[in-house]
């Protein structure tokens, strides 16, 4: 790594951004191999797959003419271990080693395109051999994701060279503190964390509160699961996500911030500390940045563990080395917040919005979206989809189009059957709503919110009440308890729930649940709380009949429920290969080779391994129809 | 758990005054710890209280809120299936059952030889490639029930 020395004045790193974005030009002429290696990445063998590049390009002589550039992630999850050849953006995926060497002799030194490592489109079967022609890409505005594939996460040259920073000079050397407010407040920016709060006014009522200590802080505690954007930003780009925050700091007027991290995000609090150590080298944070009055310490701090320390109360309790409770707000932390100091607290998205804003302008970004919502959001479209992956999309795109047109629809031809976004809080939008727009209104409406930006695709073999009870349990866990509404109100409504699932639901269930789920929006004081009921509520109100089959006909329709099924085989499609037989940890299938087998229910721990390795769909789930579940006392 | 560490005082003590005997950094203090036993030794911490100035109790309050720490002994791996919400679509509940049928525990718990802890997490966020189980800091993508004899074979001996 190139030793960093510390810019005296602005000057000095403006004529450093200049050499680096000139560097950058010329590497243009010669070939750039970018490889994706963010945490996705790197569980899929993509740091095997970097080593033998390096190896190839050795072996063949090319390492001078070829440049490797180890990324964050793309965005495209499915496709990992992949890889980009610039300048053509040939465009590589789930690679192994040996494939790595094949690329480098046939397309680096005989100039051919190896055709079975292209993306396949599942629905149209055809390869793309660029980035830019695939499907999953095409429709995405990626302005915050974008850069990740233009920059090295552990180089701040690297970041320069993409012209990071001079969105921070403009604003320090041009712009007074009201200006850049009132450029955030035009730019119609929201919070990108979930509850979608206008951040101009976030920013101006710290400004305006008084005191001289001030903080401003980076929530990274992307708690909800199925959502890992803020993860993607902080291991890819954690120099935007520092720019933004440098651009706060100047107009709030603090002078100290954290950045609050989860720790179950290893390689994110790796890239964020070596990027804080990088700027405090340059002389880019610490005392007098710049030669210049402003003066800026960040520190990390790492999250433990706790789910309600995404609320922003709960959070700034945790960095003070307190229990991560909520509490009660008025007042707000941008009147006293950390250390009871005012305090402006934004997500990781937001945060990385600002560089954008502050150079290309309020109306650039307007320009995006719609009405009421601004910009793009990252979306993490993960479950019964075939591209999994991060998509940045502009405000006002559909849920079909994100679903069919990016995501490429459901796996294995099955029928789509719900959406579930904004996390724990939010909740499952049926078929039905496909057309519907995406902002923070229209979700709203829908019984569901933007939260953070999980989108969890539903198909047919996902039990709606089954979901309804996981997002439960999730939250009866993670309830801090504090206040009695939600801590006794996600127990019981999850107990209501799991009987259901078990058989032994009851005339009157829902009728309970709605009314449970009333009690413990209406009186408890977080956002947890208040939103806890979200995810039985719209699955009630899309899904009822789901919820009735398990009640009055004791039957689980996608086969999901334990006590409600029993796997069978169906005779007309087995074989007698004997893989269900194998693979069946308590030996009760029996059969022959060739002959049609038979599980033996006394012995079926209904595990669903047979299921999982039949591969002619000989085994289904059938409804158990000896049910004797007689309601036992539960303690 | 048949091993029992003895508590270094000096670590301890390094490790307090890497923060600056400041008491807001307790929760950066018991992750320092816990790196170095992999867990919260009782006796560490009634030395911590005493160093800190402050109650064992406020101590035991922050180190059983958060999931991250553990009051008793870990296993020499670790498994840690991901609950994630994409995870539990794929399969990942009936993961967790094998894994407490393979290791003959259940989850939160270290098995009697001390070979192996079973664990679970709300989610890794790297939803694009589940069901994930990591293995002492090893991402396993794409997981299924009948990997889960392989993977834990590859740990042991």
């Amino acid at each position: 790594m190139k030793r960093i020395k510390k810019f005296k004045n602005v000057e000095e790193l403006k004529k450093a951004i200049e050499q680096q974005e000139a560097a950058r030009q010329q590497e243009k002429k010669k070939r750039v191999i970018v490889v994706s290696s963010g945490t996705c990445g790197q569980a899929r063998g993509s740091l095997k797959v970097i080593e033998a590049l390096k190896k190839a390009l050795r072996e063949e002589g090319l390492k001078d003419q070829v440049a490797i550039r180890i990324t964050g992630c793309h965005g495209f999850c499915e496709a990992e271990p992949n890889l980009i050849i610039y300048p053509d953006r040939i465009f590589y995926q789930k690679l192994t080693p040996p494939d790595v060497r094949t690329i480098v002799k046939e397309t680096l030194v005989e100039g051919r395109v190896v055709e079975k490592f292209l993306h396949r489109d599942p629905l149209t079967k055809e390869r793309a051999w660029y980035e830019n022609e695939i499907p999953f890409y095409q429709k995405q505005k990626r302005i915050v994701l974008g850069d990740n594939v233009f920059v090295d996460p552990t180089s701040l040259l690297e970041y320069l060279a993409i012209g990071g920073f001079r969105p921070f000079i403009k604003v320090l050397t041009r712009m007074k503190p009201e200006e850049i407010i009132q450029t955030v407040k035009q730019s119609g920016l929201r919070g990108r964390g979930g509850a979608g709060f206008p951040t101009g006014l976030k920013w101006e009522a710290t400004r305006r509160a008084p005191g001289d200590i001030k903080y401003i802080i980076c929530n990274g505690d992307e708690g909800d699961p199925g959502a890992y954007m803020d993860r993607s930003v902080l291991e890819g780009n954690p120099y935007r996500v520092l720019e933004g925050m440098m651009i706060g700091a100047l107009a709030i007027g603090a002078r100290e911030g954290y950045l609050y991290v989860r720790d179950e995000y290893p390689l994110a609090v790796r890239h964020v500390t070596l990027a804080l150590e990088q700027l405090y080298k340059a002389g880019l944070l610490g005392e007098k940045i710049l030669g210049t009055d402003f003066s800026l310490d960040l520190h990390l701090a790492k999250g433990a563990g706790a789910f309600v320390c995404g609320e922003e109360t709960a959070l700034i309790a945790s960095i003070e080395g307190r229990v991560g409770e909520p509490r009660q707000r008025p007042p707000f932390p941008a009147q006293k917040g950390l250390w009871r100091k005012p305090t402006c607290i934004n997500n990781v998205e937001t945060w990385a919005n600002i560089p954008l804003i502050m150079l290309n302008g309020a109306d650039w970004f307007s320009s995006i979206g719609t009405s009421g919502s601004k910009g793009t959001k990252i979306f993490s479209l993960v479950g019964k989809i075939n591209n999994t992956g991060l998509v940045e999309v502009p405000m006002g795109i559909t849920l079909r189009e994100i679903i069919y047109d990016i995501g490429g629809g459901i796996p294995e031809g099955k029928a789509f059957k719900a959406v579930q976004t904004g996390g724990p809080s939010g909740g499952c939008l049926p078929a039905s709503m496909l057309d519907q727009i995406i902002d923070y209104e229209s979700l709203t409406a829908a019984g569901s919110i933007m939260g953070s930006g999980g989108m969890i695709v539903m198909d047919e073999k996902t039990c709606m009440v089954d979901v309804a009870k996981y997002f439960l349990n999730f939250l009866r866990d993670e309830s801090c308890g504090k206040c009695i509404s939600c801590r006794e109100g996600t127990q019981r409504m999850w107990e209501i729930v799991r009987d259901i699932t078990e058989g032994l639901g009851q005339p009157g269930d829902l009728e309970l649940l709605e009314e449970l789920a009333l009690a413990t929006k209406e009186a408890s004081m977080c956002g947890l709380g208040q939103t806890a009921a979200n995810p039985v509520l719209s699955t009630l109100r899309y899904f009822r009949d789901e919820y009735e089959a398990h009640i009055y006909e004791k039957r689980c329709p996608a086969g999901v429920c334990k006590n409600l099924i029993r796997y069978a085989v169906i005779p007309e499609k087995c074989t007698g290969c004997e893989a269900c037989k194998r693979a069946c940890p308590t030996g009760a299938i029996q059969g022959t080779r060739k002959d049609v087998h038979l599980i033996l229910y006394d012995k079926c721990i209904k595990c669903g391994a047979c299921l999982e390795a039949c591969r002619f769909e000989a085994i289904e789930a059938q409804r158990e129809e000896a049910i004797t579940i007689v309601r036992e006392v539960k303690p | 758990m048949s091993v029992h560490q003895t508590i270094n005082l000096d670590s301890l003590q390094e490790i307090v005054e890497r923060h600056g005997y400041n008491k807001n950094k307790l929760i950066a203090i018991l992750q320092d710890i816990q790196a170095v036993y992999h867990y919260l030794p009782a006796e560490a911490l009634k030395t911590l209280s005493k160093l800190l100035k402050i109650p064992l109790i406020d101590i035991i309050s922050v180190a059983t809120f958060y999931r991250a720490f553990s009051l008793t002994p870990k296993g020499r791996h670790v498994a840690t299936v991901c609950m994630g919400t994409a995870c539990h679509v794929r399969g990942a509940p009936k993961i967790l059952e094998e894994f407490e049928r393979q290791l003959n525990i259940r989850r939160g718990e270290t098995t009697e030889d001390g070979e192996w802890s079973l664990e679970t997490v709300a989610c890794l966020g790297c939803c694009a490639i589940g069901p994930v189980v990591v293995v002492d800091g090893d991402y396993h993508a794409h997981t299924s029930i009948r990997k889960v004899p392989t993977i834990l074979g590859r740990y042991r001996k």
